[in-house]
């Protein structure tokens, strides 16, 4: 016999789960809303990738893109699109101590320190890509 | 003293009732409870089974939040009953329901056969690859060894983890989070040499992979376990021993 199969008794009760199950708890809420934010972070990488491959076909494609980037609609989604990026970065950084306990003999590294390698790697891959894009 | 008049002499508890062979969708019953401040909510069920209605059926053992047995829903929140005041859910009415996420048998009594299947299936146990005699004693762990795993190992099985999480309730498949946390309480026990069996099933998409970290189960768990830690822990070191086998193809991890 299947081990995966599981006898149906018809008399027991099943609570059908509807389709926004999500929307009947705040924090269930809460976290479908940060899930969402995910698109904007793909959104994000793809924006990217459109820049540098700008960059490759030269000097008079990249200043179109960035007259494009430049005008005040792009900028206004942009500046929410950054609100948005800011926010699902911070609650993800703020989640790593929970995934990574690092051990030093027999001794636990600080959360708060796990915290901070975080942070300080994402102003250093942030720093890197800004002097890439800005000053290079 | 003005808060002692401002309490209620009863309080109403809305229970879930489902007796399938006299209904084929669940009720509520109305039951009028004498509110005592030091009652916990399985001291009001306890009144209603022995006064008011003997027909209603729950689980229920030890009292004192470590059988694990009592768990259901208070206005909708996965509860120990027995560790749950009803002056912290006051002034009432007070809606207790079955565990979600498992087909429920009657009244409050859920069938837990699916998680206890999936404790054996993740090994939730000590496993050596050769048991040492008994003549050479017992085996050693210095105190910041059983720190490692010793969280993980207050899990007392009252499901209220698989309760509260809602992956379970839309996959029941998923491993889930009380098991999971078991088995790496095991995987990170410094006597125990089984993780490469759990990973098996721990690492398939059921397992750590279907958890999406809503963190609502480390949010009710009783005992501090933080299932949903262990969940991301492991997470890390499958990530890890993924890419050492790539690098290092035929390594033992």
């Amino acid at each position: 016999m299947n081990p995966k199969y599981r006898p149906y008794y018809p008399r027991w009760y099943r609570k059908r789960i509807p389709i926004f199950w999500w929307l009947q708890k705040r924090s269930h809420a809460a976290f479908i809303g940060r899930e969402l934010t995910a698109v904007f972070v793909a959104y994000a990488a793809i924006m990217l990738v459109v820049l540098v491959l700008a960059m490759d076909r030269g000097q008079a494609a990249f200043a179109e893109m960035m007259d494009w980037l430049g005008t005040p609609a792009v900028v206004a989604a942009h500046v929410l699109v950054l609100c948005i990026l800011l926010f699902h970065t911070i609650t993800w950084l703020n989640l790593a101590p929970m995934a990574i306990v690092v051990k030093l003999g027999d001794r636990k590294v600080p959360a708060a320190a796990v915290l901070i390698g975080h942070y300080a790697a994402w102003v250093a891959c942030t720093g890197g890509v800004a002097w890439l894009l800005i000053w290079r | 003293m003005a808060d002692t008049l401002t309490k209620p002499e009863t309080v109403t508890l809305e229970v879930f009732r489902y007796r399938p062979e006299l209904e084929s969708e669940p009720t509520f019953d109305s039951f009028e409870v004498p509110y005592h401040p030091e009652w916990m909510i399985l001291d009001a069920l306890n009144y209603i089974k022995d006064d008011l209605d003997g027909s209603l059926s729950y689980r229920w053992a030890c009292r004192m939040g470590v059988c694990g047995s009592c768990g259901m829903l208070a206005n909708g929140q996965p509860v120990l009953t027995c560790a749950t005041y009803l002056e912290s859910l006051l002034p009432g009415p007070i809606r207790i329901e079955p565990l979600e996420g498992f087909p429920v048998i009657r009244d409050l009594v859920g069938d837990i056969g699916d998680f206890m299947g999936k404790l054996s299936e993740v090994k939730a146990w000590l496993i050596r690859d050769e048991e040492k005699p008994v003549e050479e004693g017992e085996y050693l762990q210095t105190p910041s060894q059983l720190d490692d795993y010793k969280q993980y190992s207050m899990c007392i099985n009252c499901m209220l983890c698989y309760s509260a999480c809602p992956i379970y309730r839309l996959e029941p498949e998923f491993i889930g989070p009380a098991a999971i946390a078991l088995a790496q309480r095991y995987n990170m026990d410094s006597r125990d040499e089984g993780a490469e069996q759990r990973m098996d099933v721990l690492s398939q998409h059921h397992g750590i992979w279907d958890c999406t970290l809503v963190g609502e189960c480390t949010e009710v768990c009783p005992k501090n376990v933080d299932p949903a830690g262990a969940i991301q822990r492991y997470k890390v070191s499958a990530t890890m021993d993924y890419f050492k086998s790539l690098l290092m193809p035929g390594s033992s991890s």
